[in-house]
């Protein structure tokens, strides 16, 4: 199955007939199985899925951090594939930013350094203002100086989408951003990528397996046994609930 | 990037802390090696200038037998009194002294003891009166022949005073004197440089101290105004030709100081050596402790790199921090180098006799090497820990998983080659096939012996580490140390393999010491047939002789067969140095020591002839019948002509000449007596009556055959007891390395502790479990230590095999000794962390992240 094809002189990220497979013989694992995929400029895109069915793992292949076993991928118009350490690592520098489910933030670094850190590590100075928005906009002004041990998970979390806003890059990935907070912490971290989007352009593709928050995206791409299976464009809760529901009952027969 | 770096830095302080205290020891050992030798030797400068401050121009005979610092004290050849005329007659010479100066005069405390000295030299000297230095505290000079004056320090240490019947040795026998004063050196000091003093009329000095009358050590010349000490040395050089040295007095203070400094640098070499094996243990700790925090820090890593940060600024992060714990290391290591320096020329000083040190000196040398050692060393062991954080995938950062074990294949093999690599060296340098690298050799292949075996350990350790677990396995704190120790075959192997450094040099240098006691002794007991044998313990770097005369009085005891006694000498022979030997009965060459002939006649020797044992007889091609020039220490050179040869073993003499040769010698006196008793005499009958014919000889007593050989080996035990004291600090190092491994491991495994706690495992149990691991790890390492330290040894003995040291004599009641030890080691080690995870709150542990 294939995604609709969206306009691609706007794709952000793509993934043509990408296959990953892991392991060898009998711990064989087929975690991706041809996905075609475009995530397009300036908008929010969730990939959703049960369990064990290669969100993950897609993320990871799309973002440069694992390598596919068979297809393309590309970030912008640079052809992730075939990319040694050092083009990976400039890709990562430049063009990529990552919020993870946890273990986001250096532990020895205050809130401030954590979100400078890529900024630093690539040699680059942060343009104030944008800075000062983003700041604002997380609302993080007086925790600044703060360790990641004194800041609760939602701050945590703001914390990391904060430096990975600010560096302004091509595409943000996110792995379930939510996944370790409570329903309102996890819902102004939603708000605040939502709005990132709305407001300033960013592209996100937000890995997630819980329908509240794919229904803060523009689109949402569906994933069962490592291929795409269905997308809704404007999603909310319910509709992604309800084709969740119809994807689960051929998957369990399946298994 | 450098703020994360140096955040994560302080984070991890303490742990970096106790790694860098093995570089700090290193370093330690390494300036204050510096600083001691620099110290020393400018206070060697401060005397021998003082010394020699009131002479302008020294004559002396050059010696006949040139000798190194090594071979012992140089006998110079005396000069006769009509040189002394000839310079007085010098232009511009303003006064002549004839001096007598001969090392060799010891004096008896009142004690009945002979005063020791290490070091400095026992003089005998003749009186010159009083000078600008040299003053009178007490008495008056010497005027008859059996009065003597001794300076302040002598008398203090003797405790005799004015008025006393003091005994003296010297190239005599014990002789009595009166002691009429005592003198000390300008600036209240009771000597110079510790150096003892003895004082007599000139012509007995000449007699005991020279062997002969008429004749002086050297010549003191001053100058007269308007004629420069360089200008007078010319003069004085032409006046009295080539066969003297003739220096000014600041050449005489350079020269004797160069010669001291060289003793030092021997020193030097030894603290340099133990810097080295603090340092190569101090590498395995380094890499252990960085490779742990990298484990650690696997995830923070990958996020680094997932955000951006290239694999070279991860290396460069890690480097960084090694920079700066070496930079931290070098600094308390310098400081505690210049103390240890401090600490060890004071006590050399005291040791020397009160040398009055010179202000502590910080050379560049010290600084230098303290910052280029403890950075090459931090930095170098952290590399590999860097390449291979460098290597994290940033995908780490996602996963939970730690990185899976990577097989050993690599590092196994490796270890194969560099332990090849180890071993041809070993075998090229103890084969002799290296001709002037040998010691280089030797050392470079024990060094890649040690860094093979420690790449092999993590091989060797599953198998060995889950046997020894098994001894613990009983209970389930002891289960789970068990497995703990087995989790991480690199980390338990490296902390092993710095215990295994020390423990196997200990027992390597056990086994070669103990194999060549083992081997001189059995030679001893089967070949020497004398029943009491005369030697003694010598009191300075001279070794204790006796008058011959009780050769004599020993023969014609009743029961006695036959009496033998020894002089040794350093000789010229043929332009060679040979150390040259001559027996008061050449029969007793055959009838005690069991030597044979392979040519000629070796029962008898006339007064032109000689023997030479059958290895020398090879490397000199000499034969029956062929004649050699010998040069001894005293008197002219002459020819011999060899009359036998006898077959070399460990106990004979490269060369024995005729008794009469013995007068010309350096010590002209027997210094061991060999009595071999007729058959049906009792030892104990004849062993008194000896004794008491010794009682003029404080410095040699008999003894008989086992105690005497007891007595020779345990001359091997000083250097043992010394190298095992020093080497005990490698471990010490190493046992730190444990605690380091442990407390990081502890650490690592917060939450896991914390689980096991809250599933109810007691405190007392996990600290058993903690100290189980220790122990595991630190007996592995020390039968690692034990083995590779046996066959290092081994290898060593097998080589002297031609040196004469041909049993292997391994040392098990020591080696027991170490794994017993290590075991304690490990409790010890684990106190620390163990106390750690027992307190390890069990909600905070689960919660940690
Ligand atoms: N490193 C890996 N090695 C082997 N199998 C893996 C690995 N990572 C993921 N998988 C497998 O690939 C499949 C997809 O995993 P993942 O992408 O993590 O799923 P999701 O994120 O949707 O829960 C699963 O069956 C998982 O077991
Ligand atoms: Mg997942």
């Amino acid at each position: 199955m294939t995604a609709t094809v969206g306009r691609q002189a706007q794709a952000a990220a793509r993934a043509s007939d990408v296959w990953k497979v892991y392991g060898s013989g009998e711990a064989q694992v087929t975690a991706l199985r041809g996905v075609t995929c475009e995530f397009e400029r300036g908008r929010f895109t969730a990939i959703m899925g049960p369990s064990g069915s290669g969100k993950s793992t897609l993320m990871h292949c799309l973002a440069g951090l694992d390598t596919v076993t068979r297809g393309t991928v590309m970030i912008g118009d640079t052809t992730v594939t075939g990319l040694g350490d050092a083009g990976l690592t400039r890709l990562r520098r430049d063009k990529v930013g990552f919020i993870f489910q946890q273990f986001n933030l250096l532990p020895t670094l205050t809130a401030q350094e954590n979100i400078l850190l890529p900024l630093s590590i690539a040699g680059r100075k942060p343009d104030p203002a944008w800075y000062d928005t983003v700041i604002d906009t997380v609302g993080l002004r007086d925790r600044l100086g703060h360790r990641p041990a004194q800041l609760s998970g939602g701050q945590q979390q703001r914390v990391a989408c904060a430096r990975a806003l600010v560096a302004r890059p091509e595409v943000i990935f996110a792995d379930e951003p939510t996944g370790n907070l409570d329903s309102r912490a996890g819902a102004e971290v939603l708000n605040f990528l939502h709005n990132s989007v709305r407001e300033h352009g960013q592209t996100i593709v937000m890995v997630t397996h819980d329908p509240t928050a794919a229904a803060y995206a523009d689109r949402v791409v569906f994933l069962a046994d490592g291929q795409i299976v269905s997308e809704l464009i404007e999603p909310t809760a319910d509709t992604v609930l309800d084709t969740m529901k119809k994807l689960d009952a051929p998957a369990e027969v399946g298994n | 990037m450098l703020r994360a770096t140096l955040k994560s830095l302080l984070a991890r302080k303490l742990r970096l802390l106790l790694s860098g205290l093995a570089v700090v020891l290193g370093v330690m050992f390494v300036s204050g090696a510096f600083v001691l030798t620099d110290t020393l030797g400018r206070s060697f400068d401060a005397v021998f200038a003082d010394a020699t401050s009131d002479l302008d121009v020294n004559v002396a005979a050059k010696p006949k037998v040139a000798l190194s610092e090594a071979e012992g004290e140089q006998v110079a050849a005396p000069v006769p009194a009509s040189v002394v005329e000839r310079v007085r007659s010098v232009p511009g010479v303003a006064e002549v002294k004839g001096v007598v100066n001969a090392d060799g005069a010891r004096l008896i405390g009142s004690n009945g003891k002979v005063v020791t000295s290490f070091g400095p030299p026992q003089l005998g000297e003749n009186w010159l009166g009083e000078s600008d230095l040299l003053k009178l505290r007490e008495g008056r000079g010497p005027q008859a022949d059996d009065e003597i004056v001794v300076n302040a320090a002598l008398a203090e240490a003797a405790k005799v005073k004015v008025g006393d019947r003091v005994g003296v040795l010297t190239l005599a026998p014990k002789k009595e004197f009166t002691l009429v004063g005592v003198f000390g050196y300008s600036g209240d000091r009771g000597s110079i440089g510790g150096v003892n003093e003895v004082a007599f009329t000139t012509p007995v000095a000449q007699q005991l101290m020279l062997g002969k009358p008429d004749v002086f050590s050297n010549v003191a010349v001053r100058a007269a105004d308007g004629t420069t000490p360089e200008a007078l040395r010319d003069q004085v050089a032409r006046a009295v030709g080539a066969d003297y040295e003739v220096k000014t007095g600041e050449q005489v203070a350079a020269d004797a100081s160069a010669s001291l400094k060289e003793g030092l640098s021997f020193f030097n070499k030894i603290l340099l050596g133990f810097a080295a094996v603090a340092l190569l243990v101090g590498t395995f700790l380094i890499l252990n402790t960085f490779s742990i925090i990298v484990a650690q820090r696997t995830r923070e890593l990958a996020l680094m790199r997932a955000i951006g940060a290239s694999g070279r600024q991860i290396i460069g992060s890690v480097v960084l921090e090694a920079v700066a714990v070496g930079l931290i290391a070098s600094v308390l290591g310098l400081a505690a180098g210049i103390g240890v320096g401090a600490l060890l020329a004071y006590l050399f000083g005291k040791l020397a006799g009160g040398l009055a040190l010179a202000g502590l000196g910080v050379p560049p040398a010290a600084v230098i090497g303290a910052f280029a050692v403890g950075l090459v060393i931090t930095v170098v062991a952290a590399l590999l820990p860097a390449i291979r954080a460098a290597r994290i995938p940033p995908i780490a950062a996602m996963q939970d998983v730690a990185t899976p074990d990577r097989p050993l294949t690599k590092v196994t093999v490796g270890g194969a080659v560099v332990t090849a690599i180890g071993a041809a060296l070993l075998f090229l340098g103890l084969g002799g096939h290296a001709g002037d690298n040998t010691l280089a050799t030797i050392l470079g292949g024990v060094l890649f012996a040690f860094i093979g075996v420690a790449l092999l350990t993590p091989l060797i350790s599953r198998p060995v580490v889950a046997l020894l677990g098994a001894i613990f396995a009983w209970s389930v704190p002891g289960k789970l140390g068990r497995l703990n120790s087995g989790r991480n075959p690199r980390r338990t192997a490296i902390t092993a393999a710095a215990l295994m450094v020390g423990i196997a040099l200990v027992t390597g240098v056990t086994v070669i010491l103990d194999s060549a006691k083992g081997s001189i002794s059995a030679l001893a007991e089967d070949t020497i047939k004398a029943e009491l044998v005369i030697s003694g313990a010598s009191s300075g770097p001279r070794p204790a002789s006796f008058d011959p005369a009780v050769l004599d009085k020993a023969a014609a005891i009743p029961g006695v067969q036959l009496v033998d006694g020894e002089y040794g000498d350093m000789a010229m022979v043929d332009g060679r140095r040979t150390w040259v030997a001559a027996s008061s009965d050449v029969a007793a060459l055959e009838r005690i020591f069991g030597a044979t002939a392979t040519a000629g006649d070796i029962s008898r020797l006339g007064p032109d002839q000689l023997l030479v044992s059958s290895d020398t007889a090879k490397s000199r091609k000499l034969s029956v019948g062929s004649t050699v020039r010998v040069q001894l220490s005293r008197g002219e050179a002459r020819s011999y002509t060899v009359s036998g040869i006898y077959e070399s073993s460990q106990l004979t003499n490269p060369m024995t000449l005729p008794p009469q040769a013995a007068a010309d010698f350096a010590i002209p006196q027997p210094i061991q007596g060999f009595v071999q008793l007729s058959p049906g005499t009792r030892v104990a009958d004849v062993q008194p009556q000896i004794e008491r014919l010794l009682a003029d000889s404080p410095e040699v007593s008999v003894a008989d055959r086992a105690a005497f050989i007891k007595q020779q080996t345990s001359q091997l035990d000083t250097p043992l007891r010394m190298i095992q004291i020093l080497l005990a600090l490698a471990i010490v190092i190493a046992v730190l390395g444990i605690i380091n491994t442990l407390a990081l491991s502890v650490l690592e495994r917060t939450r896991e502790l914390g689980l096991l706690r809250a599933i109810g495992l007691r405190r007392a149990q996990t600290m058993r479990m903690i100290t189980v691991e220790a122990v595991v790890i630190s007996i592995f390492g020390a039968l690692l230590g034990v083995v590779v330290g046996t066959g290092l040894g081994a290898a060593v003995v097998r080589a002297l095999k031609d040196e004469g040291i041909t049993d292997l004599v391994l040392p098990w009641g020591q080696m027991g000794t170490f794994l017993v030890l290590a075991a304690i080691v490990g409790v010890v080690a684990a106190v620390l962390p163990a106390i750690r995870a027992a307190r390890i709150n069990v909600l905070g542990a689960i919660a940690h992240d």
